[in-house]
């Protein structure tokens, strides 16, 4: 599950990671709020106004503003919030914008000069332990770094047993090239930054750009997080962070019915029991000519009422010129699937394209026979083959 | 001879008496695998299914000699029992419970290190060697013994590969289904390994999806030690790519994390990658000279 950029920070400095303090509004007159609040605990008139979506990438599209007074933030409040977004991230659609976070601007002036890096923590699936992949080539596209130099990424792999070690801190702040105050402070930030990630079951952490300020103090001003879907059951208060304006509406009423859902931009719509076996079937309607519109697994119980709540979502979409619904009946049996299918067609009214059943496994046959009887407009197919070919039929 | 389980096998069942392990443990004492019986914490000295229920794997091992294990528990309290089933001496752990919590399995396989044992899963539909033990939660009738090996990622994918084989007239030395989680106790390369010194395997037909490396591993491996024909399907070419936050799997992902830089890499090592999953069975066929 991902989180939005205000809710990750929020995570860090319950786990005194040191942050550009930052509050999160919904209307321009909240924006405001905030920043004269901002003004004067840090007597500062350098804000950033940045809109919230799950997606990276946001500045590119106008969605990150700097304002040099309480006005530009109520203008840059105005201009973000309600806009459509579109980063490399978000797909041509983008994504609207309903939330900004208003931030102190940290890049203020000082003795020293500020310095821009990037921390993330991830599973190295390799190893099977978490790893700290970090850069002192903060702020700007990190691939592109990995690719032209990659001396300067460096990893730092952590044993569970232990945790992050001390040293392995230390080694992490001299790799930033850091000294002094600002040393110290990456130490603190790096533990902080571990608790954190460990306490919410994170998947992934990135903090880019994490900034050595102008007075050595180490700060998140930005932070991209996504947890764990299967921990969440132990973290009551971080799975209330889901929102849902941030997924796709198909997705969200397919989660609903317990099924797994992706939309895709094809004309032949799917429906699958297991993901291996979804992937399959969509690259086989790619083979015969067509062009998935949807990943769909109902999972182990194919019954009446999931197929018909899979049916309801994939016909939503207006692109969709045929259904192919294959199910491997192992433990479940094909007759009862079929049985499912009859009754999941005749409620869901008239479906106005063809669909072709591919029901195989135990009691194959029946069901087949099922289907065939059923008086519906329902194509039926037993193996593989015989489904691609019936697709290719179907849309011609 | 075969891989991991035979008709010697004698197999516990952790989660016992919950619904998933009581219909499971059901269908694999009819598909003849000796389930000798199970774990229940609370529930030691019952009987269920006729078999003892043990409150420990522990006292479940001393006193039926288990050497296999199959967890049903739910995903919560996966983590314990895989380690519990460590620590007990079982030899061959079959995770199948779905949704154990990636951090839990770092845990897991760093406490594994510790033990002469073998993890198979989590999230798997688990492993069989036909007509002699199945330990997991694949329909039986679909296979039959034979020379096929077959190492899979997916669930109902492989069901499907087998049923080509089958339906073709040929069979299956050893199926392992190695799951689909981030983090699982044998890759895709050790499930290689042991089919290519399993004297009744004579083919290996390797199921894989797109994301990750561990096909790319494996064949990297078989280019320069195979000793037989290696067939594999990679599902997922038409996917859409996931829709990642950051760029941080990006760069430990590296250029070969798509299905197309897979398959090409696969060819190179000399596998023969199949394009249709309708193809399965036919190119075993055609490998194997049937």
């Amino acid at each position: 599950m991902n989180i939005h950029e205000y809710q990750g920070i929020s995570i860090l400095k319950a786990y005194d990671v040191d942050v550009a303090e930052a509050f999160v509004a919904e209307t321009p007159d909240q924006a405001v709020m905030v920043a004269q609040e901002l003004k004067e605990k840090y007597n500062t008139d350098l804000f950033v106004v940045k809109a919230q979506i799950h997606a990276g990438g946001r500045g590119k599209g106008g969605g990150v503003k700097v304002a040099r007074s309480i006005d530009e933030v109520r203008e840059a409040a105005r201009q973000i919030l309600g806009m459509t977004l579109v980063t490399p991230q978000t797909g041509p659609a983008g994504k609207v914008v309903r939330k900004v976070l208003v931030a102190r601007n940290v890049f203020y002036k000082g003795e020293a000069p500020h310095k821009e890096l990037y921390v993330s923590i991830l599973l190295d699936r390799a190893s099977g332990r978490y790893m700290f992949v970090y850069s002192p080539e903060g702020g700007m596209d990190i691939e592109e770094v990995a690719e032209k130099s990659p001396e300067k990424i460096f990893r730092e792999e952590i044993n569970p047993s232990t945790g992050l070690l001390p040293f392995q801190a230390r080694r992490i702040a001299f790799n930033l090239g850091l000294e002094g105050k600002a040393f110290k402070e990456m130490q603190r930030c790096a533990a902080g930054l571990w608790d954190a990630f460990r306490g919410s079951d994170a998947q992934l952490l990135e903090i880019n750009p994490l900034l050595k300020a102008s007075d050595d103090r180490v700060m998140a001003i930005d932070c991209k997080m996504a947890l764990d879907d299967s921990a969440l059951f132990r973290h009551k208060d971080l799975s209330e962070m889901r929102d849902l304006n941030e997924e796709d509406p198909y997705e969200v009423e397919a989660s609903e019915y317990n099924l797994n859902f992706i939309k895709l931009d094809g004309n032949v719509g799917c429906m699958v029991n297991g993901a291996g076996l979804a992937m399959a079937t969509m690259d086989l309607i790619k083979l015969s000519g067509g062009e998935p519109a949807n990943f769909l697994d109902v999972g182990g119980s194919a019954n009446a009422s999931t197929v018909e709540a899979g049916f309801r979502v994939i016909l939503k979409d207006k692109a969709v010129k045929a259904v192919l619904i294959n199910i491997f009946g192992g433990i479940v049996r094909c007759d009862r699937v079929a049985r499912g299918v009859v009754e999941a067609c005749r409620s869901a009214g008239d479906i106005d394209v063809p669909v072709i059943v591919r029901l195989q496994g135990t009691n194959a046959m029946e069901a087949k026979e099922i289907i065939d009887k059923s008086g519906l407009q329902v194509e039926s197919a037993i193996s593989f083959d015989e489904a691609a070919i019936k697709v290719r039929e179907a849309i011609g | 001879m075969s891989v991991l389980v035979n008709k010697d096998s004698r197999v516990i069942v952790q989660g016992f008496t919950g619904s998933e392990g009581t219909f499971h443990a059901e269908q694999m004492i009819s598909y003849g695998t000796t389930v000798s019986g199970g774990v229940t914490p609370g529930k030691g000295g019952m009987k269920h299914l006729g078999l003892p229920v043990f409150n420990t794997v522990s006292d479940a091992v001393s006193e039926t000699d288990a050497d296999v294990s199959v967890i049903f528990v739910p995903p919560r309290f996966g983590a314990d029992a895989i380690m519990e089933a460590a620590e007990a001496g079982i030899k061959v752990i079959v995770a199948i419970t779905e949704g154990i919590p990636v951090s839990d399995m770092v845990r897991v396989r760093e406490y594994l290190k510790g033990y002469d044992c073998r993890l198979i899963g989590p999230n798997c539909p688990g492993i069989i060697t036909p007509e002699e033990a199945k330990v997991g939660i694949m329909p039986g009738f679909i296979h039959q013994k034979g020379g096929v090996g077959v190492v899979s990622r997916s669930g109902t994918l492989t069901y499907e590969a087998v049923d080509q084989i089958t339906k073709l007239g040929m069979g299956q030395s050893t199926c392992i289904g190695i799951g689909g989680d981030p983090i699982i106790g044998t890759t895709t390369l050790d499930a290689v390994k042991l089919m290519m010194d399993d004297q009744d395997t004579e083919i290996i037909v390797v199921i894989g999806e797109i994301g990750g490396s561990m096909e790319t591993d494996a064949a990297k491996w078989i280019k320069d030690n195979g000793t037989k024909p290696v067939a594999a399907f990679i599902a997922g070419k038409t996917a859409p790519k996931g829709r990642k936050m950051g760029h941080a799997g990006a760069i430990i992902g590296g250029k070969e994390d798509t299905a197309d830089a897979k398959i090409a890499i696969m060819r190179e090592c000399g596998i023969e990658v199949i394009e249709s999953p309708a193809e399965i069975g036919k190119t075993v066929a055609r490998l194997t000279g049937r």
